[in-house]
């Protein structure tokens, strides 16, 4: 019962928290104008060079066009969640360290974390979300594979796993500005790792491989939950892509605790 | 029983230093020495419920810094803070819910959309129900004298009406407690005497304990009967302003004003002159020896009118914080 209580309060939260942010977009017509075209094409482009590498070999580290697409699917998939979520609140961490109104989050009675990683929802996510589920359609069709809801569910979860992944990297790198206040754009950099996730794990050179698996996950971010639908994924690396969500989430949460101790809030 | 029990509290920083130039800056960047810096030095003080506490002391004294250990924000590096109950750094919800902090230079409302839509968003966070948050921003609105100003995008308010917003903002889930850093800063004398106002008011109303730092000390002086001075980290003294003013300041303030044009020279014998005009005169003058000044005054001017008071409280913390105490 005070379960249900908990979940109904944040519920309320994050339906404002959202409203909230799509009517500051809407206060700017021109900027949301400008926005959606940019999103348009740079879904465009993405399908093009895919299309490129195509037209010269047929297979791309052993994986053929259609279950390439599922993984550009689900690499777009992530840059909806992306676009929507990380981008937008991760990046403001550091400027409310910076100016010091992270205090006022502070003072608030709901989890600090959660309020910093889902504070807005940038609209222009939401292409991106239709695409990749496209993408996924596209390449299962045209591929004629096979897949029942037990693959699919699996997959699914896979998924969420690599969102966690994704998010409790960029949440660790996000609060280290307690301590440094401006770090190096975080944001770029884990984007640039982010891009490798357009293509199989098996189209990189082998001694890469190891590094985009265990140090840099992106394997488990789009090629895994890809296998997983196609029903090829190794049992064995998918239970290492869930200890992993699972140890990087209780990490980041554990390390925000310990950041906030030496918050000193910038003075006034 | 104190709401606040403050007892050998301290805060020490370990700041880097960095010599000025380029050289500087690559020293700074591959080897920083650091140095301690004590915000606070072992403070104490207890506060009751429904007290107006001013909470002054030059720039850079530890004011901010202790506020945002009672409310939470830093940890303290030695001492014990208790706030209703709560060890403040835990910050347990409860705690939270019960105390507010409003800075003068830092904002919480949304920039770009009216106040309205950031107090929805408040009383999402508070968990009051909707109908209750509608009954309580028209009540607060009404005490701070905002209207329409509510449904107006914030960056298109006047900074009195943001100010207004903002406790409106932060008073939403009516805290007991109260920690207000410069909520008067920027406004003009009418706004800052309406958010004075509407402090007094709340209060009275619900019992509130308030904690206020201000540099204009007309909002000390109109709203806090206790003070607590502090400087370079140290609580300087903790009593009644009154007490204050006869302790560091042993001269009154004697403004005269004489039917005629005047030698103000054969003032100097009474008192320093503070101000003078073609027909009028401030003295400070000694306390002891009021009664016979005065007196000698009346005998030996034509006088139109007289006033005595205590010297503006500004002069007497000014002398307080360069130590240079009569």
């Amino acid at each position: 019962m005070l379960r249900i209580n908990i979940i109904l309060k944040y519920l309320r939260i994050l339906f404002q928290f959202w409203s909230t942010s799509l009517s500051i977009e809407l206060e700017y017509k021109l900027n949301l104008f400008v926005e959606i075209l940019s999103t348009i094409g740079n879904l465009a482009g993405s399908l093009f060079v895919l299309s490129m590498f195509y037209t010269a070999d047929n297979t791309l580290g052993g994986w053929p066009w259609h279950s390439s697409l599922i993984i550009l699917g689900f690499y777009t998939l992530i840059e909806s969640f992306t676009i929507s979520f990380l981008q937008p609140n991760l990046s403001r961490i550091v400027k409310q360290v910076q100016n010091g109104t992270l205090d006022f989050v502070l003072l608030k009675p709901v989890n600090s974390q959660l309020w910093l990683s889902f504070r807005t929802f940038s609209p222009y996510g939401l292409p991106s979300l239709i695409v990749g589920i496209i993408l996924i359609y596209i390449g299962l069709v045209k591929g004629n594979y096979y897949v029942n809801e037990l693959s699919l569910i699996i997959s699914f979860v896979m998924f969420i796993c690599g969102l966690i992944i994704l998010y409790s990297l960029w949440f660790l790198i996000a609060s280290t500005s307690i301590w440094f206040v401006k770090i190096w754009n975080a944001n770029e950099v884990l984007r640039s790792v982010l891009i490798s996730g357009r293509y199989p794990i098996s189209a990189y050179p082998l001694a890469l491989r190891p590094i985009l698996t265990f140090l840099l996950p992106v394997a488990f971010l789009t090629t895994v939950p890809a296998q997983a639908l196609l029903g090829i994924a190794p049992f064995s690396l998918m239970m290492v892509g869930v200890t992993i969500a699972i140890v990087f989430f209780v990490f980041s949460i554990n390390f925000w605790k310990y950041a906030l101790k030496f918050y000193t809030s910038a003075s006034s | 029983m104190p709401v606040i029990r403050v007892k050998d509290l301290s805060k020490e920083y370990l700041v880097a230093d960095k010599q000025p130039g380029l050289i500087g800056t690559f020293r700074h960047f591959f080897s920083r020495e650091y140095t301690s810096i004590k915000a606070v030095e072992s403070i104490g003080f207890n506060i009751d419920r429904g007290e107006i506490v001013g909470f002054i002391g030059p720039n850079g004294a530890g004011k901010t810094t202790t506020l945002k250990m009672l409310c939470g924000l830093i940890h303290p590096t030695s001492g014990v803070v208790n706030v209703s109950g709560n060890i403040p750094s835990l910050r347990k919800y409860k705690f939270l819910k019960d105390i507010t902090l409003v800075m003068g230079q830092k904002q919480q409302l949304i920039w770009d959309l009216p106040p309205i839509d950031s107090l929805k968003v408040n009383a999402a966070v508070y968990g009051i129900p909707d109908k209750e948050a509608s009954y309580r921003i028209q009540e607060l609105a009404l005490m701070l004298d905002l209207k329409e100003e509510l449904n107006r995008p914030v960056r298109k308010l006047s900074l009195g009406q943001r100010m207004k917003a903002e406790l409106l903002a932060s008073l939403l889930h009516r805290p007991s407690i109260l920690f207000l850093d410069e909520p008067t800063l920027g406004l003009d004398v009418n706004s800052q005497l309406r958010v004075r106002d509407f402090l007094y008011n709340y209060n009275q109303k619900y019992q509130a304990t308030i904690i206020l730092t201000s540099h204009y000390m007309a909002d000390i002086t109109s709203l806090c009967k206790r003070i607590l001075v502090i400087d370079k980290g140290q609580l300087f003294y903790d009593g009644p302003l009154a007490k204050l003013t006869q302790q560091f300041s042993p001269s009154r303030l004697v403004r005269l004003e004489f039917n005629e044009q005047i030698n103000f020279s054969l003032l100097k014998h009474y008192g320093k002159i503070i101000k003078q005009d073609n027909y009028s005169v401030k003295l400070l003058i000694n306390r002891n020896d009021l009664p016979q000044k005065i007196n000698n005054l009346l005998n030996n001017f034509s006088i139109r009118d007289l006033e005595i008071a205590d010297p503006p409280i500004e002069e007497i913390i000014s002398k307080i914080y360069s130590n240079k105490i009569e």
